[in-house]
């Protein structure tokens, strides 16, 4: 076994300073280490997106970063998304529009609509469906994530946006 | 999944990751990650140790200097993307770059990474060659630049040799806007490149090149030929587009054999071209 | 007195949800227990091979592993259990063992158990386990897999037949076939999928060696199914010694309601080793070794008149069961498939011929539509080419060989249970109509002067939903071996506070929500003093599970019941409080009152009080409001609708690019259309996927080839459409509420209309059909290989 290198990172506004086996990967570090088990992991080939999180701001597949990678770093998790209680409005757009049933891609998918909604505050549906292509779904065909994403956007700028109707 | 084990070495500055190289022969260089961790969590690559050199200011940062960009090999594809100095001189570099993987790869993928790797199904090898670059590879002894005609040099394998990294992508930097296209048919699953047609207009012509199909990117030196000294136009773009490319040199597999990849670089590369008409 | 608001009907957003959009769910690799070693695979790198010999010693001197077995240390346990077998069928079901012992059969086949400390170093010492194999040839088609010559993969199955089965009339269908007018024979293969939760599968197993009690957390469909199958079954024990418990669940689609290997060797190992064992699967590892779905080689043929009267079908088809039998294997080619193969269509002479083949590929069992999805794409894929034909507008074909309203409860003669209640021309025509028919065609015949490639295809469905009436699908003869009744216990605490547990298994269907849903309304309480429990054994009363669409119409109707008992007993109870007599209370909106005077109501609150204080009860009445049924219903339902995917073609390039999608489903009564509507488009995102994207493919030495997500094309947000729903209402008469099911429908209509519709557009190259999926490169050689054979003519 190699030897274990010291990190410190600061997860959700908390600091965590650990030893970790340098091929741990960060995914395994936040569920496993810090029993941050919102992250989830869906395959084995970088491909899913269950993983995603926000290393720097910037969203990531956690499967696909070493926790030694991210020494230094501030991290955000689905867990730490939720501000004084309240729901970020990409977590409220998925729960307003049925954009979730099994939840299972659900933290990463969220994760990834934040990070597109920072650089994109105003996407078009073509491009909230690009934005997506890292992040599969297998329950709800994207239409209500697109949905939520939408209503997300419009919150965060200041539009009026209205909950749970069914779309026919 | 897992990774064997290996080593962790993170370098403060070039020198430091070139020493560190020195010291650990075998071990593979770490930026973005986004090839090699996935080939390592299949256990495809089981270096003993990594170089950690995303952090090597040296290897960050995108700069003009005279008529040429300048991109640091660690700059990621995000960071290309969404810079104004590279939307403005090579607005068809961004567009190139938003078809490669998905945002999170775009995050922490890097150019140099990409290049380094040579990726037989990888999109920027095909967009660097029709681009002119050099490459600047800095060793031991030195740096050099090398001409983008002869980086790439088999499936994974460059100019890069043991004990080099891969610094700079220097891009030539025409008057005006440089005009490029890159057309890819991204496989349905993995997004690479079952094909990708890269075509730019350069002071001596078209410059075109492939990628996806072979086990390296390579110039479509058959189209090039065909359209020099021709007025580009939907015509002679349509006549020059014809069996460019062999099937019996390209890769093939149960979804997308060899035959029909090579009439997608026809089609491809028609396309490409098309739009800088 | 005034409605209280009604909760049924509307589209409430879902209870499940708070807990999920902020991580805080249940998985099951998010389960931890002290002194929980981790359990890795060693598997099988060939198709078919025998084993020769296993040298576990350099994995076991690894640091951190704590033990390392084979199959033949697990000899104590008996293989997995199969659902057929018990259903007096004649089969030669062979099942899984917890490890391969001998030989294996498919590639990811188990060969050894690795346990150890953590999951890198039980990964690490996967690398260190020694098999040496006898590479045997391999076979994958089942069709082939039957043909004399062909390797054979277990003694007990001659020719790798597993089984053989039939419905309708092979007379018939013979003489229909004979004298026919027009006659369309075609092969059609319904390709191999990988039905993908994206959650793979798990479990984690714990043992008290005090009271020889076994706890085992699972990725399951159906707990309760799972305990009475790995006690009774494979380990022997008596079934009260297992507790199962499904947490949250990552999806199912199927695959999550067998019984696998991985259940067994982790209980087994966990005894053997005293300390808790978990093991979750990789996603290459749930490609290689859970159940994949449909893989149906077809030979039909479609009888009929010119004027467009479909007379008679005739069906040959050889299903693949991989390299064992699954749990349920035996039941989806057959009674899900044969007997509802007729669809929508009245057709008076039908034969369905089946072999269930053993091959060298992971077993097949059902995924979402199991069964019906091949059906009825076998149907609506020969309506089209028998309406090609006779040059007859499809539609029109469809509309002249509907099942007409009159003819409910309609038998269609194959051995299914008779049709509840159906409309089947209103569906096409609100689809019809949605689309744009007429104009379609127009821009259509326009586009191709241009040489752009529309079309357009139609899917009529009709599929069986709320699988249950035991009396029928555990009858001896139709193999199931097992009734499918649903449970549900409804209590009423002393605060008024209502506790539901079902034996239903939500796993994104939204349960939670419209059973209280339900309950509120018909109890007459706020939503959120609802309760919905599920997923323990312990808990839950037995129940069978989600699967089959049958939530609602089984596992619903039966929490519905409970409340019907739970309202007649406090009437019961108010009566005595209000001294009247229980024959003139009513109980409405949450009260009981004496008919006349609601002004003197007891409401529930105050009854349940009452009834749990129990110091005033009237005489022979039991104390607390507590009620529970097993529901087993009279017969299915059967949802309908059609479904229109409008698609261009680019002849270039072969990529097929869906443009419009819509959808008129008939599901019966809806409690909560937000929930359909997920259910629809989830539903509708596989068949397009099946049409388009998903092949599990082997290739023919028995490597799995889209062996994980790099290969295997899961679609993108970017790669499916935004469809366009709509409904008809057809209440169900088999059910109180009405209600039909949702879960499936979306799968089982959705391939063959956007198939339909590639053909549609390729028919100015004079192409009939095509296998799934339309890939680019498929549909670019079709389109070749025609104009190849016109300059041949010209």
């Amino acid at each position: 076994m190699a030897e274990k290198v010291r990190i410190s990172v600061t997860v959700n506004g908390v600091q965590h300073t650990s030893e970790v086996e340098p091929r741990q990967l960060l995914v395994h570090y936040l569920r496993e280490t810090l029993g941050l088990t919102g992250t989830h992991i869906g395959c084995d080939t970088s491909q899913c997106g269950a993983c995603v999180v926000h290393v720097d701001g910037q969203a990531v597949k956690s499967c696909t970063v070493f926790a030694v990678q991210v020494d230094g770093s501030s991290l955000t998790t689905i867990e730490g998304l939720a501000k004084d209680g309240h729901y970020h409005p990409v977590q409220e757009g998925f729960w307003e529009k049925h954009g979730l049933q099994c939840g299972f891609c659900t933290p990463g998918m969220i994760m990834a609509a934040v990070d597109l909604l920072k650089k994109n505050p105003n996407p078009s549906e073509g491009e909230i469906r690009h934005a997506l292509e890292g992040n599969l779904c297998r329950c709800t065909g994207y239409q209500n994530i697109v949905l939520a994403i939408q209503y997300a956007a419009a919150k965060l700028r200041g539009e009026p946006v209205t909950g749970a109707v069914a779309d026919d | 999944m897992y990774t064997a084990p290996f080593t962790y070495h993170r370098a403060q500055s070039l020198s430091e990751a070139l020493q560190m190289l020195q010291q650990n022969p075998e071990a593979k260089l770490l930026a973005g990650g986004h090839s090699l961790i996935p080939a390592m969590k299949l256990r495809l690559a089981t270096p003993p140790a990594l170089i950690d050199i995303s952090r090597v200011p040296e290897l960050r940062g995108i700069r003009r200097e005279g008529n040429t960009l300048v991109i640091g090999a660690a700059t990621t594809y995000y960071e290309i993307e969404s810079s104004e100095l590279v939307r403005q001189s090579i607005p068809a570099l961004p567009e190139a770059i938003e078809q490669i993987g998905d945002p999170m790869v775009r995050n922490k993928g890097t150019i140099g990474g990409s290049l380094a790797h040579a990726d037989p199904a990888a999109d920027l090898p095909a967009v660097v060659l029709v681009l002119d670059a050099k490459l600047k590879i800095q060793g031991p002894g030195g740096a050099r630049l090398v001409d983008v005609d002869s980086f790439f040099q088999g499936m994974f394998t460059t100019a890069v040799g043991p004990g080099e990294i891969l610094t700079e992508v220097h891009v030539p930097l025409p008057q005006g806007v440089a005009r490029m296209a890159y057309e890819k048919f991204p496989h349905p699953a993995s997004r690479y490149a079952v094909v990708g047609v890269a075509v730019a207009i350069g002071p001596n012509g078209v410059r075109a090149a492939l990628t996806g199909a072979g086990d390296h990117a390579v110039r479509l030196s058959k189209l090039e030929q065909a359209l020099s000294g021709q007025p580009l136009n939907a015509q002679s773009i349509e006549a020059a587009c014809q069996n460019l490319v062999d099937a019996g040199e390209l890769m093939g597999d149960h979804n997308f054999s060899a035959e029909y990849r090579a009439h997608l670089v026809d089609v491809l590369a028609k396309r490409a071209l098309l739009r800088l008409v | 007195m005034a409605d209280v608001t009604k909760m049924v009907g509307k589209a409430i957003k879902r209870r499940e949800d708070p807990k999920l959009i902020q991580g805080r769910g249940t998985f099951i690799d998010d389960i931890k227990l002290p002194g929980m070693l981790h359990a890795a695979v060693v598997r099988s790198p060939y198709a078919h091979a025998k084993i020769k010999r296993i040298d576990v010693s350099r994995a076991l001197a690894h640091p951190g592993v704590v033990a390392v077995f084979t199959g033949e240390d697990m000899m104590d346990i008996n293989p997995m259990p199969a659902a057929w077998q018990a259903g007096g069928v004649k089969s030669n079901a062979v099942t899984p063992r917890a490890l391969a012992v001998g030989k294996v059969t498919h590639v990811g086949d188990g060969v050894a158990l690795v346990v150890a400390e953590d999951r890198y170093t039980a990964r690490d010492a996967v690398e260190l386990v020694e098999v040496e194999y006898e590479p045997l040839p391999a076979v994958v088609d089942a069709r082939k897999a039957t043909e004399p010559g062909a390797p054979l993969i277990h003694e007990a199955a001659p020719n790798n037949i597993c089984m053989e089965w039939e419905c309708g009339s092979k007379e018939k269908a013979d003489a229909a076939i004979a004298s026919a007018e027009v006659v369309v024979k075609e092969e059609i293969i319904n390709q191999r999928l990988i039905p993908t939760p994206m959650e793979t599968r798990g479990c984690v197993a714990r043992y008290d060696a005090a009271t020889g009690e076994f706890t085992l957390w699972m990725t399951s469909q159906a707990p309760h199914v799972h305990r009475l199958l790995l006690t009774a079954f494979v380990f022997g024990i008596p079934e009260t010694k297992l507790r199962c418990i499904a947490p949250n669940v990552g999806g199912g689609f199927g695959q999550k309601i067998f019984c696998y290997a991985d259940y067994a060797f982790t209980m087994w190992a966990a005894r053997r080793l005293g300390r808790p064992v978990k093991y979750v699967e990789e996603r290459s590892e749930n490609y290689k070794a859970s159940t994949h779905g449909r893989d149906h080689v077809t030979e039909v043929e479609i009888a009929g008149t010119r004027d467009g009267k479909v007379t008679g079908l005739r069906v040959k088809t050889w299903a693949n069961l991989g390299g064992y039998f699954s749990t349920i294997a035996g039941g989806i080619p057959t009674t899900l498939y044969g007997r509802i193969i007729t669809g929508v269509y009245k057709i008076p002479a039908a034969h369905v011929k089946v072999w269930g083949v053993y091959t060298n590929t992971a077993m097949v069992d059902a995924y979402r539509g199991a069964g019906r999805p091949e059906a009825s794409y076998l149907i609506e894929r020969m309506m089209d080419r028998f309406a090609a034909e006779i040059g007859m507008d499809p539609a029109e074909v469809r509309r002249r060989n509907f099942i007409q309203p009159q003819d409910f409860p309609y038998d269609n003669g194959l051995g299914m249970l008779p049709y509840d209640s159906g409309n089947y021309e209103p569906a096409l025509n609100k689809a019809l109509q949605m689309v744009g028919y007429e104009n379609f065609r127009k821009e259509q015949a326009e586009a191709r002067k241009q040489g752009r490639y529309l079309g357009l295809g139609i899917s009529s469905y009709v599929e069986i939903c709320g699988v249950a009436p035991s009396a029928w699908i555990g009858a001896v003869g139709q193999g199931w071996g097992a009734g499918l009744f649903e449970s549900a216990n409804v209590r009423v605490h002393l605060t008024g506070k209502v506790v539901v547990t079902t034996g239903s298994l939500p796993h994104g269907q939204g349960v939670e929500t419209t059973f209280a849903q339900i309950v509120a309304d018909e109890l007459g309480v706020p939503y959120e003093d609802v309760t919905i429990e599920w997923g323990d054994t312990l808990a839950a009363p037995f129940g069978y599970g989600t699967y089959g669409s049958r939530s609602l119409a089984v596992g619903g109707t039966a929490v519905h019941k409970s409340v019907q008992k739970i309202k007649e007993k406090a009437k019961i109870i108010a009566a005595h409080m209000l001294e009247a007599a229980p024959e003139d209370m009513v109980f409405e909106n949450g009260k009981a009152y004496v008919k006349g005077s609601p002004d003197k109501a007891k409401t529930l609150a105050e009854i349940a009080l009452q009834a749990s204080l129990a110091y005033s009860l009237p005489p022979g009445v039991e104390p607390f409001l507590d009620e529970t049924t097993y529901y087993d219903p009279p017969n299915c339902t059967f949802p309908f609708g059609t479904h229109i995917a409008i698609v261009e073609v680019d002849a270039e390039t072969g990529k097929v690019e869906l443009r419009r999608y819509v959808a008129v489903d008939d599901v019966g009564n809806i409690i909560n259309p937000l929930i359909v509507e997920g259910q629809l488009h989830g539903g509708i995102a596989q068949g397009v996927a099946q049409a388009l994207y998903e092949h599990g493919y082997y290739d023919e030495d028995g490597e799995l080839r889209s062996s994980n997500l790099l290969e295997y094309a899961v679609p993108t947000a970017a790669m499916l459409p935004r469809y366009e729903l709509d409904h008809t209402v057809t209440p169900s008469p088999v059910n109180p509420m009405g209600v039909k099911g949702a879960g499936e429908a979306g799968t089982i209509a959705s391939a063959q209309a956007v198939m339909n519709a590639v053909i549609d557009a390729l028919s100015p190259f004079g192409i009939k059909h095509l296998q799934m999926p339309a890939t680019p490169e498929r549909v670019w050689r079709a389109i070749q290989n025609s104009r190849q054979m016109r300059q041949a003519a010209d």
